[in-house]
């Protein structure tokens, strides 16, 4: 089986973002770009799977600006087999997001889509679900473990009390956390493989989807700062600050 | 305009979150309505009948909607969406797996985890972290928005007597189902909704060392949290994790041990309103954010910490 992965290209989840002064938005310019970590996951699992036999070819795709390639090589140098880059240097949604996707689905009919479960700079968690809503697919969300049975998955989900297990038929759309894998690092070689391997354009006129945003930015700004409070002495001071200044126990 | 607001349950009981995330539609304004659905849901939708602003509840009771599969529950949602202006649901691991797929099918672009309303189409909601606040304006004529609980405070669980309106439950097509689970003790207070939160951070070095918290914990009646390196080391299970892609808490007192304060964990808590830090490490950036630090060896100052606060009574 084909599986499909998109990935997305954000600030780096090591550089500390900057909100611009005239509140329009994060400060992009000099800041270095990487694959959303959990997008990587997402790939890690897709290239295990075709290591494990189960999947046939791995195919990433990225929807933006220029740069995205690179994100797209980077896939390609972890493993795998090529790419599809849509190019808009648009605001792109995840609703729209999830339109091109589809379409790209319709032409590529992978079995499976992966894809993080959120992506760091929007922070939405929406992209996956409303790609196996326009699909009309399975979902199984924010995922720790995966296996393959017969035509379907069972997947284990991060959920807020604990575990949870669900069999979804494929095709199928999974979203994955943070404990599924770890991802790999490329070797030399492969990076150098990476360049050879095919990365088809396009753009979303030749998806047929309008990019056009439906959420309005009207500004950004930084959260209130959280003033740095005292050091104590002692276990005895801070049981004191605790009862008599704070009043919280 | 009138708000429909998912309910967060268990067939049984409300989860807390529902009552924030009605608190944040009472924001919005207009007649609320609450959605309960579930497999023998009534004692919950009796429930939700008496919060506090709710003037209707619809309740869909069937087997196709157990564990509330969201390729069951999202064309249930859909069909009843058309009546009003707003969707909303808490930004718990289930309204986010719903609200999108109900946003994709309503030809919505949803709005995640808002932290503020203001006004029926102005939202502001965290991004990259929580380190900027966008506020956004949505043009869709149904808004699809999940609600980030702390933000908003919890409307009283009682006060009305709205009528339980019965819906019908659409097939279940089939495509998934639960398989089972595995649910953390829940002997202790839930993690996003509890008055005082003890976490624990790697420099806890081990699982067995986690028990250390218990007494604490019990004492101050918290919930037991961690960051993501602790739950990463298998100290503890990964519903503990506080932080950006874990839960995000804001109890009265947050009291951090052996936790560095990664910009990732920070975003989980730094809105609760006391923060303690104990930690051996005088650099680490919890310092900078934590009203009241200790400087100490976490296995030394806990246990005093302990006796300290029971001989304080």
């Amino acid at each position: 089986m084909k599986v499909l992965v998109p990935v997305k290209r954000v600030i780096d989840y090591n550089v500390k973002v900057r909100v611009k002064t005239d509140g329009s938005g994060v400060d992009l310019t000099n800041v270095k770009m990487s694959m959303n970590p959990f997008d990587e996951i997402a790939v890690e699992e897709a290239i295990r799977l075709k290591e494990g036999g189960t999947a046939s070819e791995v195919i990433v795709a990225s929807i933006g600006v220029q740069q995205c390639q690179e994100t797209i090589r980077t896939a390609l140098a972890m493993g795998a087999d090529r790419g599809i880059h849509v190019k808009s240097d648009e605001e792109l949604q995840p609703l729209a997001v999830a339109k091109m996707l589809q379409a790209i689905v319709a032409q590529e009919g992978p079995s499976l889509v992966l894809l993080g479960k959120q992506a760091i700079d929007d922070d939405a968690n929406q992209t996956g679900q409303m790609l196996a809503a326009l699909l009309g697919w399975p979902q199984a969300t924010f995922a720790s473990k995966l296996a393959p049975a017969d035509g379907a998955l069972n997947v284990t989900r991060e959920v807020d009390g604990g575990l949870q297990t669900v069999w979804v038929k494929l095709p199928a759309i999974v979203t994955v956390d943070l404990r599924l894998n770890e991802p790999r690092y490329a070797s030399l070689p492969n990076i150098m493989k990476a360049k050879k391997k095919p990365i088809a354009a396009s753009t979303p006129e030749d998806l047929g989807v309008s990019a056009a945003p439906r959420l309005k930015t009207l500004g950004v700004v930084e959260p209130p700062k959280r003033q740095g409070g005292v050091k104590v002495a002692s276990v005895e001071e801070l049981v004191d600050k605790l009862k008599n200044d704070a009043r919280v126990i | 305009m009138s708000i429909l607001v998912i309910a967060e349950h268990d067939n049984e009981t409300l989860k807390p979150a529902t009552l924030n995330a009605v608190g944040a539609a009472a924001q919005v304004g207009g007649d609320i309505h609450i959605l309960v659905a579930g497999t023998g849901c009534k004692p919950a939708a009796e429930a939700a009948g008496q919060v506090a602003g709710v003037a209707k509840v619809l309740m869909a009771d069937a087997p196709a909607l157990d564990h509330q599969m969201a390729e069951v529950l999202a064309p249930l949602v859909v069909g009843l969406a058309t009546g009003y202006s707003h969707v909303m649901a808490p930004a718990t691991t289930n309204g986010k797996n719903l609200l999108p797929r109900v946003g994709a099918l309503l030809d919505v672009q949803p709005i995640s985890d808002i932290s503020a309303v203001d006004s029926p189409d102005t939202f502001q909601r965290p991004i990259y972290a929580g380190n900027a606040i966008a506020t956004v304006q949505s043009s869709d004529p149904i808004k699809v928005i999940t609600v980030r609980a702390t933000a908003f405070d919890a409307v009283e669980p009682t006060g009305s007597t709205a009528p339980i309106e019965t819906v019908d439950a659409p097939e279940d097509p089939g495509l998934s189902r639960f398989v089972g689970q595995e649910l953390s003790d829940s002997s202790r207070p839930e993690l996003t909704s509890a008055r005082v939160v003890v976490s624990g951070g790697r420099g806890m070095g081990s699982a067995e060392a986690f028990n250390i918290l218990d007494g604490l914990a019990d004492h101050l009646g918290a919930a037991i949290g961690a960051s993501r390196a602790a739950v990463d080391a298998g100290y503890v299970p990964n519903d503990y994790q506080v932080g950006q892609t874990g839960k995000v808490v804001a109890p009265e007192l947050y009291v951090a041990i052996g936790i560095s304060g990664a910009i990732q964990h920070l975003a989980g808590m730094k809105d609760s309103k006391v923060i303690v830090a104990i930690n051996k490490d005088e650099e680490a950036p919890i310092f900078q954010i934590a009203d009241y630090g200790l400087v100490a060896d976490l296995f030394k100052a806990v246990p005093e910490l302990e006796a300290e606060l029971k001989k304080a009574g």
